[in-house]
């Protein structure tokens, strides 16, 4: 059986997504791992509580050699405009998780809204990447 | 500490625009919220994501607008002010350059919500159901319970 185990974010400074995603959004560290003969590269991956078999990576876009200086602008780019992806968060209770984030400081680009399949808000992380906190309605069986 | 990419700021004005346009915010407060000065913002918005800031609040006002058109029975001068927009007349000309109508020809163009919305869903559901016999029950004779 194939499962999911891991996606990933670009960030771009690890500490700031380090603390956010720790400290306002409430995930906790998984892995944090430097490799000085890499680089420093920092494997740095975060997950939800009671979700330990999933985990977000919080990855600084490289620069040469791996990934040539132009693309690595492009990147960030990309990035900082919002269009590097979306990562989907599901919630038990909408209107509390917003309230709850909120008074930690987190930026919300959409208040809790009814929509066909549940109530739904979004946020952004200090990279800029869009997520969508939802609390998934009860859908009949088809 | 990483600096934030510049279009992040950037991309702060949109969120704004896409968070708020129901509120009288304009291009300037869109410029605020990415620290900018007017006119550089514009031109830097533009760069990033395309379109003029300007455009980018507008169309955003405007979809909702037609959608308000099609699924509710809300006056034009309604509907402009709850999309932040204040002057009627601007509306109306916006609109009817987006979308080649004007909002009330646009509107005409949809079945009344209202035929709907007064209608108990009880009832649309029972007089919304198909009218086909396919089991010829009709016609089975009823003489065993007629006895």
């Amino acid at each position: 059986m194939i499962k999911l185990s891991t996606t990933q974010l670009w960030v771009h400074d690890q500490d700031a997504a380090l603390e956010f995603w720790t400290r306002k959004i409430g995930f906790e560290v998984r892995e944090d791992v430097t490799v000085p003969e890499m680089g420093n590269f920092r494997w740095l991956t975060v997950g939800p509580v009671g979700q330990p078999d999933i985990a977000v990576v919080l990855m600084a876009i490289p620069g040469p050699p791996m990934i040539d200086a132009g693309t690595q602008g492009e990147i960030a780019n990309l990035m900082g405009k919002g269009f590097a992806g979306t990562l989907f968060l599901t919630t038990e209770d909408c209107q509390a998780s917003y309230q709850e984030l909120s008074s930690r400081g987190v930026e919300f680009t959409e208040k809790p809204e009814e929509r066909p399949y549940g109530i739904d808000c979004g946020f952004r992380d200090p990279s800029g990447n869009s997520v969508r906190l939802t609390q998934v309605r009860e859908m009949a069986a088809l | 500490m990483v600096a934030v990419p510049p279009v992040r700021h950037l991309l702060k004005a949109k969120d704004l625009a896409d968070a708020r346009y129901v509120e009288p915010i304009t291009v300037d407060d869109m410029a605020r919220a990415a620290g900018l000065s007017r006119a550089h913002f514009s031109r830097q918005f533009r760069r990033a994501f395309g379109e003029s800031p300007h455009q980018y609040l507008l169309t955003r006002r405007l979809e909702r607008a037609a959608a308000m058109l099609r699924s509710t029975d809300r006056s034009v001068a309604d509907i402009c002010m709850l999309v932040g927009l204040e002057s009627v007349g601007s509306f109306t000309s916006s609109f009817t350059r987006t979308f080649g109508e004007s909002p009330t020809a646009y509107r005409r163009r949809y079945p009344d919500p209202m035929v709907y919305a007064r209608v108990p869903t009880c009832v649309l559901r029972a007089y919304s159901r198909p009218q086909r016999s396919t089991f010829g029950e009709d016609a089975a004779p009823t003489a065993g319970l007629a006895s």
